[in-house]
């Protein structure tokens, strides 16, 4: 069931447009910032509210992989793999993090306090290697500089 | 024409093709797999590359893809291109480096185009070493399977589910090599088209579940040019049949008729060929003194010789023949029992329905369009027909037809037709104007520029007042309200704008009103210069032709047997308590002395029957079905049928000679019989042409049913006998039930599948084709029997009825149409039983209050001292004063409008 809140903020989204449907990724964004991330039932509430079927609202949402439609730590860690950031050390910043906690990327640390995923070039080549947690940029990266961030994230 | 140059030959092509349409039309090979000839291209998969130069002396070229080039004057291009050549390889081998290459256990094996294409590109060594991605795969409902490992992501399947067909239950999810192709969650597949998918894909992602549970090779199947007997639209088909039992349906292209298509229906309701239940001998029922039954099988010859008797000691036999059954068929009755002794077998409401709509279509000048056509109209008003449950193909030609007139933006800025995905983004959402009028809501409805649901009268009403919008001396009806004048001249003002506007009606309200109102409405568009076309659907696959073939009613055939004027009745292929009260019926088989009934399905009729006749089913025999555009079609005999089955008509024809009316020459052959047709009725002069006669030959060869590869032919039946039989003799056709005859070119209506070397999937048509997308070669099967009589105007038809008044304690029985429950044949293949709805009585909000009723409590409907008990499904859309029943269900025989019925509520005990 989505909340009052959110019906609210998608509906906002929704008169924006001259198709209710092109306000989904607005709905997805508005769902995951409440919930963390989209269940089905969501994609479900989403599809009824825009005139969708579920099948749309899905398609939307697992082709974008900054929507998750599993859950995911309190922070999500998403680490730069493009170029700049793989010639600049991406692979032994991954490892680090990776030996840290044990988990894989697309992972979730035991205490469900981290998420780890790759990104794409977060647009700071120039202070490559980089990641950023949550809405935090971090840059000029090591693997000794990086502990000290994470512990700012409870 | 335009000229281009292909590796330095020039090449005349069609205008307004791109490069991949251009090379395949003139027969050359070119690999591709997200172009598809309905869906257009997209450019997506990268696999139809050639190489293309600037003029004679570019020697660099570069390259482009052909779908998505137009092919236009002088271009030069190059198949052959080494470069080229290699990046098709190496497009088919980064698209393989997920597939499973599972092909001996794949069901497309053999017919499939990624094989085809893996062979064509010349890529054969597979390098990729490392783990492939693997995917869970869907249950999907009775009729698909899923096998998501072998996608090769040409997005086919979703450009054909969701922007061809309209369905919205099926979509593409994830991204990158990850991409899957299916529904959010398992489930039935929701589309009344998601067959199509088997023949969509390139790739064995989606095969046929039916087949799959008597699979085989399409190599190893024998097949023949069939036609649909699901509805009335005459969908061609090609069955295939192992072992003598039916293992599937496949579209067969007809480029006037069902394209590339086929519904649900037409491709999943054969099953009942297969039954354990069907009638496969000829059975004798003999009750003594006491009424006591005993059923016992009998031998031919001895039956024919009883019958004999029966008919020659002076005796009145009537015959009743049926919608379902071929013209032969019908003719033989007629010809048996005499035209003043024949009865069409529909009752005189059916009968006038349907001989209203071929008179309207012979006198009046507006022409009827094949189902093609319809896919042009550019405005559409639909008159009380539910088209996706009563003539499924053209609800898919509807859901092209909404296209044509906002694809006028995309024509303005240049964007040729093909260009699937440019089209799209011109054209956005907008739909063209297509109205409809019906009892109740439509799936179609969703497409529609706006909708009207009222009781069958009121819509004619409608369809007066539009008529009297167009030409003011057009009469309409009395009190017509200002709602309903403003929907009129919306109407109007739509259909007299369109260059190629279409009225559709047909008989599923029972109501010859709307029928009437829809040909004033085409009349009064051509009273003023346009070119409107008049489309009815009709009940059965050859309901047309039994009209065209005329005589009596089923009602006046039970009154005939109710005053003794008959001793024998012969009914052919029909269940008269699927359309008569049952008590008429009851009465009937009281009356008459002798009942004889020739069919191949068991019904409530064939239980009545003295004796029972084994008939084939459509792959078992030949005959001519007469489709609702009044198209004469042959169906070819698939397979010999085991023991005394035979058609129809050939049984007529026995009874014909053991009474001594002919002689045994008569008829030998079908198409001696349908010369006789065409003598004695003229309305079907015609019928014998629409395929070659039996002594047709190509190079004095016939053609052959099975494919070249068919393998055991000695081996298959060596449980039975060592020696091979010897061939069956087919005296109706030119076909043979062999591997040996004539391959290559032929009369499209002979065609019994399209194969060509390199080619095995259902992609091969193109070289059977004039063009992409175009007639067959040497012309599209069929025969018109029907054209608009030239110069002609006839009178408007007289005043509108009433206004629809509720009654007190009746209420007005509406047939609610089901693609899967409300045809007889299809209703009896167990693949469709789980779609089929079990019956119900819907009612308005009003009427249910009025009732106290709700939503699953129990009502009892009474008509003419039957009575049924259904739950209550309250319906919003349903007209106040009217109850909605489901149309043709086992459960409720013959519960069927315009009845006015007796609706109570059955209180909780
Ligand atoms: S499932 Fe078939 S049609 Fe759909 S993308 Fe995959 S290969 Fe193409
Ligand atoms: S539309 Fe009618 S004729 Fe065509 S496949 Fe379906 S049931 Fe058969
Ligand atoms: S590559 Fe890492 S920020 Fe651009
Ligand atoms: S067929 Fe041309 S790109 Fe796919």
């Amino acid at each position: 069931m989505l909340t009052d809140e959110m019906k609210h903020e998608i509906e906002a989204e929704a008169g924006l447009y001259e198709q209710r449907q092109a306000a989904a990724i607005e709905a997805l964004k508005i769902v995951q910032r409440h919930r963390g991330w989209v269940d089905d039932a969501s994609v479900g509430d989403i599809a009824a509210v825009l005139n969708m079927t579920p099948d749309e609202v899905d398609s939307v949402a697992t082709f974008y992989n900054l929507i998750y439609r599993r859950p995911v730590g309190r922070h999500v860690i998403r680490v730069c793999s493009s170029v700049s950031c793989y010639v600049m050390g991406y692979a032994s910043l991954r490892e680090h993090l990776r030996a840290r906690w044990g988990i894989a990327l697309g992972e979730t640390t035991k205490d469900g306090r981290f998420t780890l995923i790759p990104n794409q070039c977060l647009g700071a080549c120039d202070h490559a290697p980089t990641l950023m947690i949550d809405d935090d940029l971090h840059h000029d990266l090591t693997p000794e500089s990086i502990d000290a961030i994470l512990e700012k994230y409870e | 024409m335009a000229t281009i140059y292909i590796d330095d030959k020039p090449y005349e092509v069609k205008d307004g093709q791109n490069l991949l349409q251009a090379c395949l039309s003139l027969g050359l090979n070119l690999s591709y797999f997200c172009w598809h000839p309905a869906l257009g291209s997209v450019g997506a998969c990268r696999q139809c590359a050639v190489k293309q130069f600037k003029d004679e002396n570019d020697k660099q070229g570069r390259l482009v893809m052909s779908c998505m080039t137009p092919a236009s004057a002088n271009i030069r291009i190059s198949i052959g291109d080494a470069e080229a050549k290699e990046f098709r390889q190496d497009v088919i081998e980064h698209l393989m480096t997920n597939h499973p290459h599972d092909c001996p256990v794949c069901d497309e094996g053999g017919e499939c185009h990624l094989q085809d294409m893996t062979v064509m590109s010349g890529h054969h060594d597979r390098e990729y070493r490392f783990k492939k991605r693997t995917h869970i795969n869907q249950d999907l409902g009775p009729f698909i399977n899923h096998e998501m490992n072998r996608c090769i992501q040409c997005y086919r399947c979703v450009r054909y589910y969701r922007d061809y067909a309209g369905g919205r239950d099926f979509n593409v999810f994830a991204s990158h090599d990850n991409v899957y192709f299916g529904r959010h969650e398992p489930g039935t597949l929701e589309s009344e088209f998601s067959g199509n998918l088997v023949e969509v894909c390139p790739t064995g992602v989606f095969t046929d579940k039916t087949q799959k549970k008597h699979y085989t090779r399409r190599w190893d199947l024998q097949v023949a040019p069939s036609i649909c007997v699901h509805c009335g639209l005459g969908c061609n088909t090609t069955p295939g049949e192992r072992y003598g039992q039916l293992r599937r349906i496949r579209n067969r292209y007809n480029g006037e008729v069902n394209g590339y298509f086929l519904c649900d229906r037409g491709r999943y309701g054969y099953e009942f060929v297969n039954s354990a239940q069907r009638v496969k001998q000829v059975v004798y029922r003999r009750r003594d003194d006491a009424g006591v039954e005993t059923v016992e099988k009998a031998v031919k010859g001895d039956v024919l010789r009883y019958l004999a008797r029966l008919l020659a000691d002076g005796a009145t036999a009537i015959g009743i023949g049926s919608p379902r059954a071929s013209v032969e068929t019908n003719f033989a009755l007629r010809a048996l029992v005499g035209p003043e002794n024949y009865f069409t077998g529909m009752t005189a409401l059916e009968t006038r329905l349907v001989s209203s709509m071929i008179e309207i279509l012979k006198t009046g000048p507006a022409r009827t369009p094949s189902l093609d056509e319809i896919g042009d109209a550019d405005a559409v008003l639909v008159l009380g027909e539910d088209v996706t449950n009563v003539a499924p193909m053209m609800a898919l030609r509807l859901r092209q037809s909404v296209r044509n007139e906002p694809m006028a933006v995309a024509h303005k800025i240049g964007i040729p037709d093909w260009n699937d995905a440019a089209v799209r983004g011109a054209v956005q959402t907008k739909k063209g104007p297509l109205f409809i009028a019906t009892p109740a809501a439509t799936k179609l409805d969703e497409i529609a520029t706006s909708t009207y649901n009222a009781a069958p009268d009121n819509l004619a009403r409608l369809g007066y007042a539009v008529a009297n919008a167009i030409d003011p001396e057009a009469p309409t009806g009395d009190r017509v309200s200002a709602e309903v004048r403003q929907l009129a001249e919306t109407i109007a003002t739509a259909l007299k704008g369109a260059k190629k506007p279409l009225v559709i009606a047909g008989a599923s309200c029972a109501n010859e009103c709307i029928i009437q109102a829809a040909a004033n409405i085409v009349w009064a568009l051509c009273k003023t210069e346009h070119a409107a076309a008049l489309s009815f659907t009709a009940p059965e696959c050859n309901s047309v032709g039994a009209a065209l073939l005329g005589g009596r009613s089923l009602d006046e055939a039970i009154q005939t047997v109710r005053d003794g004027r008959a001793d024998v009745v012969i009914i052919a292929e029909n269940d008269l308590y699927r359309r008569a009260k049952r008590a008429d019926v009851d009465a009937l088989f009281e009356h008459a002395k002798h009942v004889v009934v020739i069919d191949h399905s068991p019904t409530a009729t064939t239980a009545k029957a003295e004796v029972t006749l084994p008939a084939a089913a459509f792959p078992e025999g030949d005959g001519t079905f007469v489709n609702n555009e009044g198209r004469a079609q042959r169906f070819i005999q698939v397979y010999v049928p085991e023991g005394d089955v035979q058609e129809s008509w050939r049984w007529l024809r026995a009874l014909r000679v053991a009474t001594g009316k002919a002689d045994v020459a008569e008829w030998a052959t079908l198409d001696l019989a349908l010369a006789s047709v065409e003598e004695a009725v003229p309305a079907l002069s015609g019928v014998r042409n629409c395929a070659p006669p039996p002594a047709f030959r190509a190079l004095g060869q016939k053609v052959p049913r099975q494919a070249h590869r068919y393998s055991g032919r000695t081996a298959m039946r060596a449980n039975i006998n060592v020696s091979e039989p010897k061939i069956q003799e087919d005296p109706d056709s030119p076909l043979t039930f062999s591997m040996e005859g004539y391959r290559g070119e032929l009369p499209a209506s002979l065609l019994p599948s399209f194969w060509a070397p390199g080619w095995n999937s259902a992609q091969a048509l193109t070289r059977f084709q004039e063009e992409i997308g175009g007639p067959l070669r040497g012309g599209d099967p069929g025969v018109r029997l029907i054209e608009p009589a030239a110069g002609s105007a006839p009178a408007y038809f007289g005043d509108a009825p009433k206004v629809f008044a509720v009654r007190k304690n009746d209420r007005l029985a509406v047939s609610l149409y089901h693609i899967f429950g409300s045809e007889e044949l299809s209703a009896l293949s167990p693949p469709l039983a789980e779609r089929i709805p079990a019956l119900y009585a819907a009612l308005s909000p009003s009427d249910a209050e009025a009732l106290e009723v709700a939503n699953g409590d129990t009502v009892e409907l009474r008509l003419n001292g039957a009575a049924w008990r259904a739950p209550v499904s309250v319906r919003p859309d349903l007209p106040r004063g009217t109850v909605g029943v489901p149309a043709g269900l086992a459960a409720a025989e013959f519960l069927s409008a315009p009845a006015w019925i007796s609706v109570e509520k059955v209180s909780a005990t």
